[in-house]
This record gives structure tokens, sequence and C-alpha cells, in this order.
């Protein structure tokens, strides 16, 4: 074990005046700082869109409900989707990575520390500007203030005719900064992971975590790029008197729905990627066992970053393509079932004859992996174009990608916390709060989500704000109601535990977990600088290396 | 084993699920028509292989995460490290290759049955026209322009008469979803779609826009009536007359045509030929004003002339601050129009 120093930073205990402690965030370079930063801002985010999910949930609780104006529900649905995309998902997952990937590669800092602090600022400004709406914006006709076009926001809804004011500028903008912002971070991940990686660290030899960060940044990059176009071309259309989707003026609605899903589908990926990073991660040190398949898991998630930019059209079964077009869209969406099946079967394996410590990160990867294999499986469904007919646009595709976001994603993503929470704050958090936590979460995740399959099966059209009695859809939607009093109690907790266990926590030391990876290392939280001395890798899991120097991994690989 | 026992349990709980759905008028698994029996048919085949792929890999995870779990404190020796095996991931990568290769060739089958099916020689044609919170029909070759409540024939399986849907957009995006007829295809402007259904029984269908088309995205609801043959070209031909003509609410007529409503509502036969609200004609004919969202009563429907808002808040018709025997004239007028 001693062979990597340990070094702590005895400056960093001083204290320093709150000023000159803010000054020294706000102008901060340092990846793991600006790593915090994003996942601060993501977490702040995500309580306001919960805060506007809830607010639609009680609309919804009984036919006929008068809890909000239409204007307003609608503008909460545009808000929440938006939000939790753009302004949630994305920061907190580029914060971990910004975070993690240097330290899990042995590098000091990212290759571009400025563009890095530029990405993030540039993001929050963006996340600042949708909200600001909310005082400066002006609606569709006779609507308030929030933009009230759907977080896909279609043509011509969007147009100068048919929304008003500037609530939909405001969000225009906000995807546009957030969406500069983040392929700037993409292109730093994907240039620090290139020429960053300590001596030793082929790319053969490297963990999945940067892998799939690797992956995942390039598809951001693409899939990014058509949606900023498209969201300069929105701008031109309602302010240069362009016509791209001006239906009035011969412009085309469909091709703003192209543009916006070949960025949407890819993104589910990029959000799914690093969400996989997490449990390839986790799965792996809490079953005490490597990673089964790592050359196959590799491949599967480049397959998925492939076929991932061949998919969109499936948002669009219903927008009358040709018999041809989607026939294409339903094989490319069925094979991608293939290579995630294919990561399922891996964690799997990895659990298989291992063992299995139930601790709050793996309990969450676990219920990761059960729910995950539900929202493939309901997503297999939908990719059979006909059945789609029926299901599209309907609750059923709520469900689904609720089971995608945070039965699949936000799942990891709490495992995520509390796995490296003792690594970033140097304090192990409160085990029984976290465990309580996840059955809490647990049980108002399959209230809500999966109770929210059934309306739709039985014709509930999404994105309405109130609904006629006598349909059979009063009963499930009471149901999907309650569970999200579950998740909100259950969200509370988990924020009080991060909050308190940061300040009266148990000290974590280096490598509370008995991990594999370089970043348990080094100290906890890690010095500005990372590393005493830059690690030298023989394997994929150095520190099983150091630990068993009888039996070390390069011996195999 | 009791990972299979538990997903049968779970299985078992579902039941009251299934015996619920019939309840629904807009259930997608109870079809009246052939696409949407078509649809169901493939819907049952996917469910049928999903359900298994659950069923298999819930146990096994189920199987892996009882079994494996750490019995021996933590201090125990690591269990034997496993690194990855060539035939077991050609195993699960050829296993569900062959999956799909089955999933795909029945949905491409169903695709061109019910994409590729052209109109027969007795098919009925309605143009759909979506506007923002209603729904404009107009039958082929018929003067009859109705609004929300689409009638068709009924469609014997021996002498069939579907009807053909041309769907159009007068503003944003709409989608036309009966789920007991069709899956749902949207309208939207500057791109015409199709859309076809033969509902094999009589009554009333119902559906609603399923497409966020705006503020009142929520009231534009669909109501479909299957009528008999007989039935059907009876409404036809009551429809494609012009207007009562009665002398009892000329007063009312006279405001209606006095006022702004003729910008927006076309009555046949009379100076009315707005075309931006509802064709009024036969107004009296209908179940409901509102797009479906309101009882077509005398009560109603003076609430709504006076002012619409308070029905749909956001719908397009403005209040027109009507004095009271205004409004009561023009109620007279329009229950006059059967």
């Amino acid at each position: 074990m001693s062979a990597i120093p340990l070094t702590y930073d005895h400056t960093a205990s001083e204290r320093k005046p709150l000023v000159e402690v803010l000054h020294e965030w706000v102008t901060t370079v340092d990846h793991k700082r600006l790593g915090i930063l994003y996942i601060l801002y993501a977490l702040t985010f995500l309580v306001f869109g919960g805060i506007e999910a809830t607010i639609m949930r009680i609309q919804l609780i009984r036919p006929h409900n008068d809890f909000v104006s239409p204007e307003v529900f609608n503008r909460m649905f545009t808000m929440h989707g938006t939000t939790m995309i753009f302004f949630a998902a994305m920061p907190v997952l580029f914060g971990f990575a910004n975070y993690l990937v240097p330290l899990m590669i042995g590098a000091r800092d990212m290759a571009f520390p400025r563009l890095n602090a530029f990405s993030f600022w540039l993001s929050a400004f963006g996340g600042f500007l949708l909200y600001f709406s909310f005082l400066g914006g002006n609606g569709l006709y006779g609507a308030g203030n929030a933009p009230d076009v759907g977080w896909f926001a279609y043509a011509p809804l969007t147009s100068q005719t048919f929304s008003l004011g500037h609530s939909t500028d405001f969000w225009t903008l906000a995807v546009l900064l957030s969406g500069i912002g983040s392929v700037g971070t993409s292109i730093n991940l994907i240039a620090t992971i290139a020429s960053m990686r300590c001596p030793g660290m082929t790319l053969g030899k490297m963990p999945l975590f940067p892998w799939l960060i690797l992956v995942m940044s390039g598809v951001a990059i693409l899939c990014i790029s058509p949606l900023t176009a498209a969201q300069v071309m929105l701008l031109f259309d309602r302010y240069l008197g362009s016509h791209f989707f001006d239906t009035q003026a011969g412009g085309s609605a469909v091709i703003w729905m192209h543009f916006f899903w070949i960025f949407g589908h890819p993104e589910v990926y990029v959000l799914a990627i690093p969400a996989f990073a997490f449990a390839s991660e986790i799965i792996p040190v809490f079953s005490r066992k490597a990673i089964f398949g790592y050359p196959v898991m590799v491949a599967a998630t480049i397959a998925i970053g492939f076929i991932s930019m061949s998919v969109w059209a499936h948002h669009m079964f219903t927008v009358g393509m040709t018999a041809a077009g989607n026939i294409f869209f339903v094989v490319s969406t069925m094979a991608i079932a293939v290579p995630t099946g294919i990561k399922i079967f891996n964690w799997l394996a990895t659990m298989w004859g291992g063992k299995i410590q139930f601790r709050t990160p793996m309990l969450f990867c676990i219920g990761f992996l059960f729910q995950f294999l539900i929202a493939g499986l309901t997503g297999v469904m939908l990719a059979a174009a006909p059945f789609d007919w029926q299901l599209s646009n309907s609750y059923f595709v709520v469900a689904h990608f609720h089971y995608v976001i945070v039965g699949g994603i936000l799942f990891t993503l709490f495992g995520a916390f509390y796995y490296w929470f003792p690594k970033m704050s140097g304090r192990m958090y409160n085990e029984s709060l976290g465990k309580l936590h996840f059955w809490l979460f647990l049980i108002g995740f399959h209230l809500t989500f999966d109770f929210m399959h059934v309306p739709g099966l039985l014709g509930m059209p999404r994105r309405i704000y109130t609904y006629e009695p006598g349909r059979g859809w009063d009963v499930w939607n009471l149901i999907v109601t309650i569970g999200v009093a579950f998740q909100a109690a259950a969200t509370i907790i988990f924020l009080a535990n991060l909050l308190w266990s940061r300040w009266r926590g148990a000290e974590a030391g280096s490598d509370p977990w008995d991990a594999w990876t370089l970043e348990w290392s080094t100290a906890s939280p890690p010095p500005a600088y990372n590393f005493a001395t830059l690690p030298e890798v023989k394997s994929r899991r150095p520190l099983w290396d150091l630990k068993h120097p009888e039996d070390p991994d390069w011996h195999y690989e | 084993m009791s990972a299979i026992s538990e997903t049968v349990l779970i299985l078992f709980a579902a039941r009251p699920i299934l015996a619920a759905v019939p309840l629904s008028p807009t259930n997608i698994f109870a079809p009246a028509s052939t696409p949407a029996q078509t649809i169901q048919g493939l819907s049952l085949l996917v469910l049928a292989v999903t359900g298994a792929i659950f069923l298999t890999v819930f146990s096994l995870i189920f199987y892996a995460v009882v079994k494996f779990r750490d019995r021996s404190g933590r201090n125990s020796v690591e269990p034997a490290q496993i690194y990855g095996s060539t035939q077991i991931e050609l195993a699960w990568t050829v296993i569900p290759v062959l999956i799909v290769v089955v999933l795909f060739l029945a949905t491409v089958r169903v695709i061109a049955k019910v994409q590729n099916a052209q109109p027969p020689a007795g098919a009925v044609k309605v143009t759909v026209i979506g506007h923002q919170y209603w729904w404009e029909y107009r039958y082929e070759n018929s003067k009859v322009v109705t609004a929300n409540e689409l009638h068709v024939p009924v469609s014997d399986p021996a002498h069939p008469a579907p009807t053909f849907l041309t769907l159009l957009s007068a503003d944003t995006d709409h989608s036309f979803w009966v789920p007991r007829l069709a899956g749902k295809t949207d309208l939207i402007p500057n791109h015409p779609n199709s859309s076809w259904i033969d509902p094999q029984e009589t009554g009333l269908f119902l559906g609603q826009c399923s497409q966020y088309c705006g503020v009142q995205h929520a009231k534009m609801l669909l109501r479909v009536y299957v009528d008999t043959r007989a039935n059907f070209d009876r409404w036809l031909t009551e429809q494609s007359a012009p207007a009562v003509e009665s002398d009892a609410v000329a007063e009312g007529r006279r405001e209606f045509e006095a006022t702004s409503c003729v910008n927006c509502h076309t009555i046949r036969g009379t100076a009315a030929n707005g075309k931006f609200g509802p064709d009024l004609t036969h107004l009296m004919s209908r179940d409901t004003i509102a797009a479906g969202s309101v009882t077509n009563t005398p009560r109603n429907l003076r609430r709504w002339i006076d002012n619409p808002q308070t029905f749909k808040p956001g719908c397009l018709m403005p209040a027109m601050g009507l004095s009271a025997s205004q409004l009561d004239a023009i109620t007279a007028y329009m229950e006059s129009l059967r």
C-alpha cells in the first residue's frame, strides 16, 4: 500500500475569510472544484425540477382538478423537462466526469482547465437565463411568462405567431448556451483522456469509467451540434424573417423534429452511458470481483454510441414517414437493445460468484439493474412502430423514459453520490440514512412509475392539464401522485444526509471501500495537485495489484 | 426456485390491473377496427417475448443477489477473480440478435399491412383538419362540414366500408388518436398525412388530441360515432342540407349576423361564412360543444356563448360582452339549428 504516497494539503485547513473562499470558488480552474460546482448547481436544479413535477402531479391527482391553470401546467412540464435534462442531468454527470476522470487516469487536472471553467459558467448562465424567464418572459397567447412550448418545442408552436413575447427566446438561448458549454466540456474530456493518462495506462488498461466518458463525450459533440444549429435557425425564424420552421410561410415542422431528435435520442445515451460508467465501477467493488468481460463492455459502449446516432426518428413513428422509413428506424432501435442487453449480462456475471456487500451505493446499482431491464423492455415495445402508434405520446411513454432516467440514471447517480462522497468530502455518509433513502425512494419510484404505464395503455395522452372522468384513469393517477410524496421525502433525507455528513460524518480515509482505481490512492479529499507523484500502472486495477502482490491483475490481462 | 415463485406472485398481483382494463372506453387492448386489431396482435407478441426475457433475466439477477451476498464479514478472502469468457459473451450476443430478428420481421408485416392499405371503391373519405383545440371534418363529394363529432358507417367484414382520413392542420401540430379504432397519426401543417379505420361495431368511440398543441390541448377531445349504414346515410343527407330557417328566432339570427360571430363561424344558407371556428349549420345535431368537453345543453350553450373562457381558459373564442337579451336571442337561434 505504501508505493503511492498520500500527501495531505496542510495549508487547506487554515481558515480563510468567507470572501476569499468564495472568490477562490468563483475563479477556480481546478477540475475537482468545478466538478463540485457542477454537482451543486445540478442538485439545485434537480430540486426545482422536482417541485415542478410535484405541482403537475397534484394537478392530476383527480379528473377536472383546478390546482393550477392550464397555462401554469404547460409551463411546469416545459420547465420540468428542460430543467431536468439540460440543467440537472447533464451538469451532474459532467460534474462527476470532471471530478473523477483526471483522478482515475492519474492526471493532475483536465487538459484545458480554463475551458473547463468557461464551459461550466456558460452552462450555469443558461440555467439562470431559463429561470429568469419567470420574471422576464411572456408566453403563448393569453399565457404567462416561463416557456410553455414543451421541452422538445415542436414547430410551429415556437413561431412568433403562436408564441408571443420572449418566453421561447429564453428557452432557446438557455438551451443554446448549455449546449455550447456541454460541447466545451466534452472536448475537454476527450483531450484529457486521450493525452493525459499516467505512465503505463494504455487504452486497454484504462478503467471503464473514463472509457465510457470518452464515448459519451464523442456522442455529445455529435448530437449537440444539430441542436445548437436548430436553435440558431429558430432564432433566425423569430427575429430575422427566415422560414425554416415557419409553416405559414412554407417552412417545415418535420425538419425541426428531425433536428431535435437527432439530438434528443443520442442525448438519452449521453445521460445513460455515465450511469453505466458508475455501475461499472460500483458493482465490481461491492461484488469484490473484477468487471466481467472488460473488452466486451468497451465494445458494447462504442456500439451503443454509434447506433444511438441512427435511431432518432423512432420518436417520429406517428408523423407520417414512409413504411420504408419506419422500418429502418425499427431495426436500428431494436438493434441497440443488443449491446445494452450485453451490458446487463456482464454486470450480472460480475456479481455471479462474488461476495456482494449491500452498502448504499450497491443497493442503488442493484435497483438500477432491475429497473433498467424493465426500461429496456418497454423500449423494445415502443420500437415496434405499430405498437408505438398506440403508445407514442401517451403516459406509457412518459413512464418508459422516467424508468430510464429515474430508475436507471438517477439510481446509479445516487449510488455514485454515496460511493464518491467520502472521496470528495473526506467524510463518511450516514449508512442508515442512506439505506432509508434507498428504500423510500424505491417505494416512491415504483408507486409512481410502475402505475404510470397503465393510463397510457388506457389511452391517456401526455401533457394534458386535466382529464375527463370515466376513462378509467383516475385511480392510477392517484397512485402515481402518492408515490411522489415518498420520492420527495427520500430526496430530503438524501440532501440532509449529505449536508450533515459533510461536517459531522466520520473521517473516511483515503480508501474506505477497499477499491481498486487510482482515485482511492490519494487523500480524501484529494489535494489540488491530486497526486504527490504521478502514479504508474500495470493493469486496470492498480490498487488490486498493490494489495495483492502475489496475484496481480497484470498476470491475466 | 424462490425467484420464479416471486415473479409469479408479481404477475398475479398484476391481474387486477388487467381486469380493470376493459372498463376504459379508450383501452388500446379492446380494438374494434382492423388497424387497432392488427396492432394488438403485434403488441401481444412483443409483450410475450419481452415478458419471457423479463422473467428470465429478473430471476437470474434476483438469484445472484440472494445467492452471492457476502456472508463472511469484511475481512474475508476475496472471491475468485474471473475476467470474462468469450463463449458466454457470444451466447448472450447471438440470442438477443435472434430475438430482435423475429420481432423485427413481425413488425415489418404489420407496418406494411396498416400503412400500405389502399381505399376500396366504397370507402368513405373525410378530411380532418386540426385547429387549435377543435376538429373540423369535411366529407368528400358532399357539402357536409362538421366539427368534433365524426360520423362513420360500420364496416361489416363481408362488405367492408372503411373510412379513409386525410389529416391536415390549420395551425400547430395535433394528433388524431381513437385508441380502439387505430393508432395515432399526427396532423402537421404543410405535411398531409392519412389514416384509416373500419369499425366493426356501432357505437361511440372516444379519443383525444395526443400531440401538444397549445394551452387547451387537454380539451381537444375526439368522438367517433359509428352508425349503421342506413343511419349514416340519413345523417349525411341531413347534414348536407342548409340551415333551418325559422321566424321564431329571427331576432337571434340578426344578433348573430350583426356581431363578429360571423367572422369565425359558418351557418350554411346564411351570411355567416367564417372559417376559423366550427361550422354551426347543424349545431344541435351534436351531443357536445367545446370539442367534446361540454354537453350540448341550452344552459351550457348560453354560458359558453357568454364566456367560453370559463369552460376552456385559453381557447381562441373570446367573451363577446353580450347583454342578457342578446345572449337569450343568440342561444335560441343556436337551438334552432338542428
